[in-house]
Parts: structure tokens; C-alpha cells; sequence
């Protein structure tokens, strides 16, 4: 029969130094209290990487400071757009480069970082190079003025598609960077600290620390950081609120997410199937706007979970470079084990757990396509955000119950809404309550659009102008 | 076992408000969702082995065809030889499963095939636009089955789709299937091209499958390749999920033919790998899969011997035809 033969991207692309040290003030500092960064998919050990301590971000917000004071914010929004443009065009030439260490040390197929995570790199730098000079028109009156140093952490799922996402505005904008990539996937920000250098941006403009929870908390306490931007947790996002209410750092949070995927009957079904298996599946299920939650009308479930049944058989996991992969490993064990124990508590509470029969590699952490059928709304994996490849099946009867369901959720990120009648969409678009409603289609981003969510799953807007004002003080 | 009946399968006594009805009750078709699906399914990576077998098996499912008004019987008949040694480098190179010529050549090609196991296809009822009252189109494909062709490749009357007539194509369906029968009370197989690219919108095309697969085709077909548009990989995956869906409704396995445009081994292990991901494995088999072709075979061929020497060939380590 028609096997596939083994298909992988070759890794020779791609070389790591043994060891990393911070990145600040424009040099590589020398590696000290090292922990060791891995592939999820084989659990082989790629680089040794720094710990920051308190000093470590103390010195990189002082050159953060400095560059800001001395360089950036002195330069032209055009001179700063050059910048920008320069960046993002390596960003392209080593785009193969680039989404390999990605995939090695997240997890994710090529076929995401290749299509889908490098290029989207590269289109964010593009974007707001485009607005360094047109800051007027940004909303907020003539001549906004940055606000400083931008202190940014970032989460493991999508790492160096995070870090455009923080890096681009705030340059844009005339801020200065510190940035922590997550503990787990420090790679392709320290290749990205390469790129800086590559392209002649001015020392101190973009420092990347590496470390764990401390060396965020460090950071993000640093009584010299203006501005303060997390994507992660709801969890860390509370403490995070805690921690710098009463100082006059401006906030913007992207937190977590139990999205509703609503299928009604007159859907286009295969096509939904494809944007529920897009909607969950795509990087493992590990994205804050997945579509966990199915809402499907009960006149269609029994159709739709066997389509979607026989359309997860033919999903393909294993070795992340491998061209054919369509889900790849999850990121950590400790995820992996919150994943676990999560989809048991939810068989325990009465849903049905269904997977499809793929093999499952001996090394490396990896959890197959999983559906739950047969969800109460009471149920754990109807309430809590799994951040895995685990969809949630719950059942409709009406467009107001449909609301009400995908509504009755602490999170408010995103929501597909799946059917042929362009008046329903319109309708049920506007009683939604999340940042991002996409109709007959899931997960689509684009730089120019705003993105973010309302209640737990945070504030403020990353893309489009909203994004720009984030960075951004109104001018005297 | 579901009764297999038309009306019991529409639920209904056949009328074309039924049939209306039946065929508009189908879920539509997200043009988006689709292309998009067949661009992500295209970026599949066959290398090596699988690559292999792809390329055996894309000659294996081949309908080598030639439907020019300039064909002579001295033409078919060099098609044919070809089609018995595809590759005379190369004796183990299978051969394709038909070859496809217009009903007068029929008997010309039979001859040159002798006893092989290539089957002759001929065109028919008034092919390509089926413009022609129906005691011609009847008479057409009679006269093709009677000078011996296995299968035919019948159009449907697309003005009458379009018009809504759906109980006008479904009777003539019926009709040309009858014709198709055999002294010895046998049938050849009916191919019915849906002319897809006339169609124009997907869920057209997803109506006209069900209503071909109604009517008792054996095989739905895109299109005749004498038009702008002819298969594409979005149809074909369409076509694909309706042959799926009829075989869960009727346990009935329907076969499904891209013919025209389809002129790379490239192109063509990408409809591979919609066969195999949408339909399944049942579906890969010259006996439900056919490439409606003529540049194609030479293509395969040299993909074939790149495979086995490590080096491209050329046009002139192929034959012309």
C-alpha cells in the first residue's frame, strides 16, 4: 500500500553553539549556571543555557536604558524602519534555518515553522517597519512618544512568533527590549539575538535573558521597566497583575483561552472538519486560541464526529522535521502531565475519550489526537484550558443555547462559528463574547489584525494599530 | 443491506422536485476550506520507495488517451503498442489500465491490444459537448460497446443540469447505462463526465456527483479536457469525499476519473495522496481511480528511470507515443 517513506528536512542547516550566554548590550555574555535546553521529540540534549540572575537583569535593563536614552529613541521613525526591514529580510534568508531550530527545540512540524510560524516572523517585522514612520496616524495624536524600556516574556508554543509579536511594535515604536524567552525553547531567540547583530541594530536595543519563572519575575519587577508584556498563563498573568499593581508600568497580558468551535447543521461539514482538526490540532493543541470546545448541533453530531473520527485517523504523528508530520511532540513532560491527568479526570466525570490508533514514539513526549464525547458543561476538560491536542464535545440544540454555552467560560480569546447562512454568522458573531470570531475558518492571523481577549484571557491587543498603541504615550 | 433502490436512497418517488429537493438537502461546499484543504494535502512530501510505488501505480490507473478529430486507426494503434511497452528500456514498467479513443477506433485498438488485459474505453453520446438527441447519443454508445470497448466515457447534458433539469441528465444516465449492456446481458463500465468546469461552483459539482452515482454510474469523471477548466485537485478531493460518503450511505463502491491537465508525475502523486487521505486505501486501485491523460505516461517514465539509474533521461529516452 501507499506508505509514506520517511521525508525529514535535513538538521545540517542549522548549527547550536554548546553553550549560550545572555544577550546584552549587543554581545553574547559568558555562559554561567547553565541548564539544558531539548528536543521534546527525542529528549536529546541541543545547548547548555545561562540561568540570568538578578544582577544579569539588572545589567540588561540598564543597557536597555541606555540604548534608549542615547540611540534609539534620538533615530527617525524612517532610520528605525530600516531597521526593522533589515530584520525581517534575514529573517526570511534564514527562514529555513530558523523554523528547523524551532521545530528541534519546541516540538512543532516543519511543515508549522516552515509555512506557518517563520513566515509569519518575518510578516510581523514587515508590518510595524511599515509604521515607524507613520506613528501620527496611530490614534493617538501627533507625535507619540514610546514609553521606554518594554520588559517581555514569553511563552514556549509559538517562540520566536512571540517574540516578533513583542519585539516588532515595541522597536517600532521607539522602546527598547529585554525579552525572555520560556525556559523550555530559548533557541530560535538567541539565533534571533545573531540576526540583531547581523543587521547593525544599535547595542542595548534588543536583550534576550534566558532563564525560568525567577528570572521573569526579576524582570518584570525591575523598577527601571516601563512597559510590561506577558503571553502565558492565566495563572502567572494573576501574579503578574499583583506584582506590579501600584507602579505606573503599562500592561498588556494574552492569557488563556477555552475557545468554543460552533458548528450548526446547514454547515459546509467537511470543511468544518477541517477547521475543527485545524482549530485543535494545529501545534499540538498547544495555542492559547484553540478551538477546545466543539459546540455542535445535535441534528448533525453523530455525522460530524464520524467524519471527524475518520479524518483524525489519517493524521500523522512523529519526528517533528520530518515533512509529513502533522503533529508533532508536546513540549515538556510537565506538560505532557497536566495533559494526562487533565483527559483522565474528564473519562472520570463521564466524557467518552476516543483516539486514533497511531503509533507512539519510545523517546521524546507525545500525546495522540484525542476527543472527548459526551462532555457535561460541569466537566473539568469543559472548563479548563488543557493546552493540548484534547477537543471537548458539547451539543446544541439552538443558536441562543449555542451563545449561552460558548459564552459560560472565565475566557473570552477566540470562537469559530461554522454554517452556510450568512445572517446566523452575523448574529451569533455579535453575541460572542471573545477578541477573535472566525466564520468557516479557525486560527488565521494576520499582522495588520488586532488579536486578544476579554475576562481571564487578558488585556490589551498584539497586531494591527491597536498593537502599536501598546508601545505608545500620547505626544505633548 | 440498505435498499439500494433511487427512490428508497431519495426518499421519494424519482421526480425532478424530488430529485431537487435530495440533491439541495447535501451539505455545501466552502470554497475556501476546500482549496485550502487540497493546497495543504499538495505539500505532501513522496520521496524514495513511496515514490516508487506512486509512480507504478499512476501508469497503473492510467487511461492513455488520445480524442483528436485528426486520430487514424494507424495512430491508436501506435498508442496501443505503447501502452503494451510503456518503457522498451525497462520490461517490468507496468501498463496503464485503458486506452481511451473516440467509439470509431475502438475496433482498431482492440486489435492491436490482442489478448492483453488493457481495457479499451471509448468516448461517447455525442462527446465533448453532448449536444445531440438521444437516439444518437444511445446509438453512439451502442455502436462502441458492440465494436467491443470495455468502458464508456459518457458527457451529461449540462445545459439540463443548469437548467435545472436534474430529472432529464438522471434519465439519460439511465438510459446510456442500458445501452451499455451487452449481448451476453454483461455491462461495460460507465465513466459519466460531469464536465466540471462547466459546472462552475462546487456544489454543483457535489449535486451533479450524487446524481451521476444515482443514476447508476460506474465512474464519476471531471471533465473532457477540451475545456478552459479541466481537473483540478480541489474537484477531484470534492468528487473524493462523494464517492466516500456514497459507499458509507450504500456500501456501492463509485470510482473517480481527473482527466485533463493532469501532465506531470508531480501532479499526479499529489491526486495520489488525495486518494489516499480523503477516500482511503479501498480507493487506490485502477479499478476506482483512473487519470484521464495522454502527456502524463512519458513524464511518469522519466520519473521512473530517474528513480532507477539516479539520472535524468530526456524526452528523446521516452517514445513519442
Amino acid at each position: 500500500m501507499f506508505e509514506y517513506a520517511p521525508a525529514p528536512e535535513s538538521r545540517a542547516i542549522v548549527s547550536f553553539k554548546p553553550s549560550y550566554g545572555l544577550f546584552i548590550d549587543g554581545k553574547f555574555t559568558k555562559p554561567h549556571d547553565t541548564y539544558q535546553t531539548i528536543s521534546p521529540a527525542t529528549e536529546e540534549v541541543l545547548a547548555e543555557i545561562t540561568t540570568a540572575s538578578v544582577k544579569d537583569v539588572d545589567l540588561a535593563v540598564k543597557a536597555a536604558r541606555n540604548a534608549f536614552e542615547k540611540t534609539w529613541s534620538k533615530l527617525s521613525g524612517a532610520e528605525r524602519g530600516k531597521y526593522l526591514y533589515r530584520i525581517a529580510r534575514i529573517i526570511q534568508e534564514r527562514a529555513r534555518e530558523l523554523a528547523v531550530a524551532e521545530s528541534l527545540n519546541n516540538g512543532k512540524p516543519i511543515k508549522e515553522s516552515r509555512d506557518s510560524d517563520i513566515p509569519m516572523v518575518s510578516a510581523w517585522f514587515f508590518y510595524y517597519a511599515g509604521w515607524a514612520d507613520k506613528l501620527d496616524h496611530a490614534g493617538l495624536g501627533a507625535n507619540p512618544q514610546p514609553l521606554g524600556v518594554a520588559a517581555q516574556v514569553i511563552p514556549w508554543n509559538f517562540p520566536l512568533m512571540m517574540l516578533a509579536w513583542k519585539i516588532a511594535p515595541a522597536l517600532a515604536a521607539g522602546n527598547t527590549v529585554v525579552l525572555k524567552p520560556a525556559e523550555t525553547t530559548p533557541l530560535t531567540a538567541l539565533l534571533f539575538a545573531e540576526i540583531c547583530q547581523q543587521a547593525g541594530l544599535p547595542d542595548g536595543v534588543v536583550n534576550i535573558i534566558t532563564g525560568f519563572g525567577e528570572t521573569g519575575a526579576a524582570l518584570i519587577g525591575h523598577p527601571d521597566v516601563n512597559k510590561v508584556a506577558f503571553t502565558g498563563s492565566t495563572e502567572v498573568g494573576r501574579k503578574i497583575a499583583k506584582q506590579i499593581a501600584g507602579t505606573d508600568k503599562k500592561v498588556t497580558l494574552e492569557l488563556g483561552g477555552k475557545a468554543a468551535n460552533i458548528v450548526f447543521e446547514d454547515a459546509a461539514l467537511d470543511q468544518a472538519v477541517e477547521g475543527i482538526v485545524n482549530g485543535i490540532f494545529f501545534n499540538q493543541g498547544h495555542v492559547c486560541c484553540a478551538g477546545s470546545r466543539l459546540l455542535v448541533q445535535e441534528s448533525i453530531h453523530d455525522e460530524l464526529i464520524k467524519k471527524l473520527k475518520r479524518r483524525m485517523e489519517t493524521i500523522r504523528m512523529g519526528d517533528p522535521l520530518d515533512k509529513n508530520t502533522d503533529i508533532g511532540a508536546i513540549n515538556s513532560k510537565e506538560q505532557l502531565d497536566r495533559i494526562t491527568s487533565l483527559v483522565k479526570q474528564g473519562a472520570k466525570e463521564g466524557g467518552e475519550v476516543w483516539a486514533p490508533n497511531c503509533p507512539i514514539p519510545k523517546n521524546g513526549f507525545w500525546y495522540a489526537p484525542t476527543i472527548i464525547t459526551g462532555v457535561a458543561a460541569t466537566s473539568t476538560v469543559a472548563r479548563e484550558e488543557i493546552f493540548g491536542p484534547v477537543l471537548s464535545v458539547i451539543t446544541f440544540r439552538t443558536p441562543g443555547e449555542a451563545v449561552a454555552k460558548a459564552n459560560n467560560t472565565p475566557y473570552g480569546l477566540s470562537a469559530g462559528i461554522w454554517s452556510e447562512k450568512g445572517s446566523l454568522i452575523l448574529k451569533v458573531a455579535d453575541q460572542l463574547n471573545a477578541g477573535v470570531i472566525w466564520a468557516n475558518t479557525f486560527n488565521q492571523f494576520d499582522p495588520a489584525s488586532p488579536f486578544g481577549g476579554f475576562k481571564e484571557s487578558g488585556y490589551g491587543r498584539e497586531g494591527g494599530r491597536h498593537g502599536l498603541m501598546a508601545y505608545l504615550k500620547e505626544g505633548n | 443491506m440498505p435498499n439500494l433502490e433511487p427512490e428508497a436512497l431519495v426518499g421519494s418517488r424519482i421526480t425532478n422536485q424530488s430529485l431537487k429537493r435530495w440533491l439541495y438537502s447535501l451539505p455545501g461546499v466552502d470554497k475556501v476550506g476546500l482549496e485550502a484543504r487540497a493546497a495543504s494535502l499538495a505539500t505532501r512530501s513522496i520521496k524514495t520507495s513511496s515514490k516508487a510505488w506512486a509512480l507504478d501505480m499512476a501508469i497503473k490507473m492510467m487511461d492513455l488517451t488520445t480524442l483528436e478529430g485528426s486520430d487514424t486507426p494507424q495512430r491508436v494503434k501506435s498508442l496501443a503498442l505503447k501502452a503494451l511497452t510503456p518503457d522498451p528500456t525497462d520490461l517490468s514498467c507496468p501498463s496503464p489500465a485503458a486506452i481511451c479513443v473516440y467509439g470509431d477506433m475502438v475496433a482498431h485498438v482492440k486489435k492491436a491490444l490482442g489478448n492483453s488485459k488493457i481495457h479499451v474505453a471509448a468516448v461517447a453520446t455525442a462527446f465533448p459537448s453532448g449536444r445531440a438527441s438521444m437516439p444518437v447519443k444511445l446509438l453512439d454508445t451502442k455502436d462502441a460497446v458492440k465494436a467491443g470497448a470495455d468502458e464508456i466515457d459518457m458527457v451529461i447534458d449540462r445545459g439540463a443540469f443548469l437548467a435545472g433539469n436534474y430529472l432529464e441528465v438522471y434519465k439519460q444516465i439511465q438510459a446510456i447505462k442500458e445501452a451499455c449492456k451487452r449481448v451476453d446481458g454483461s455491462y461495460a463500465h460507465l465513466k459519466v463526465i460531469l464536465e466540471t468546469g462547466e459546472l462552475q461552483t462546487y456544489d454543483n459539482i457535489r449535486r451533479a456527483s450524487y446524481l451521476a452515482m444515482l443514476a447508476g454510474g460506474d465512474f464519476i469523471k471531471t471533465s473532457t479536457g477540451k475545456v478552459t477548466v479541466n481537473a483540478t485537485l480541489p474537484i477531484t478531493l470534492l468528487m473524493l469525499q462523494a464517492v466516500r460518503d456514497w459507499h458509507d450511505q450504500t456500501g456501492v463502491l463509485i470510482g473517480v476519473k481527473p482527466a485533463g491537465g493532469i501532465k506531470t508525475a508531480k501532479d499526479a502523486i499529489k491526486y495520489l495522496v488525495v486518494v489516499k487521505e480523503v477516500a482511503g486505501e479501498t480507493w487506490l486501485t485502477p479499478d476506482l481511480f483512473r487519470f484521464g491523460a495522454s502527456s502524463l505516461l512519458n513524464d511518469v517514465l522519466m520519473q521512473r528511470q530517474k528513480l532507477k539509474t539516479g539520472n535524468y533521461s530526456g524526452p528523446d529516452y521516452v517514445t513519442v507515443d
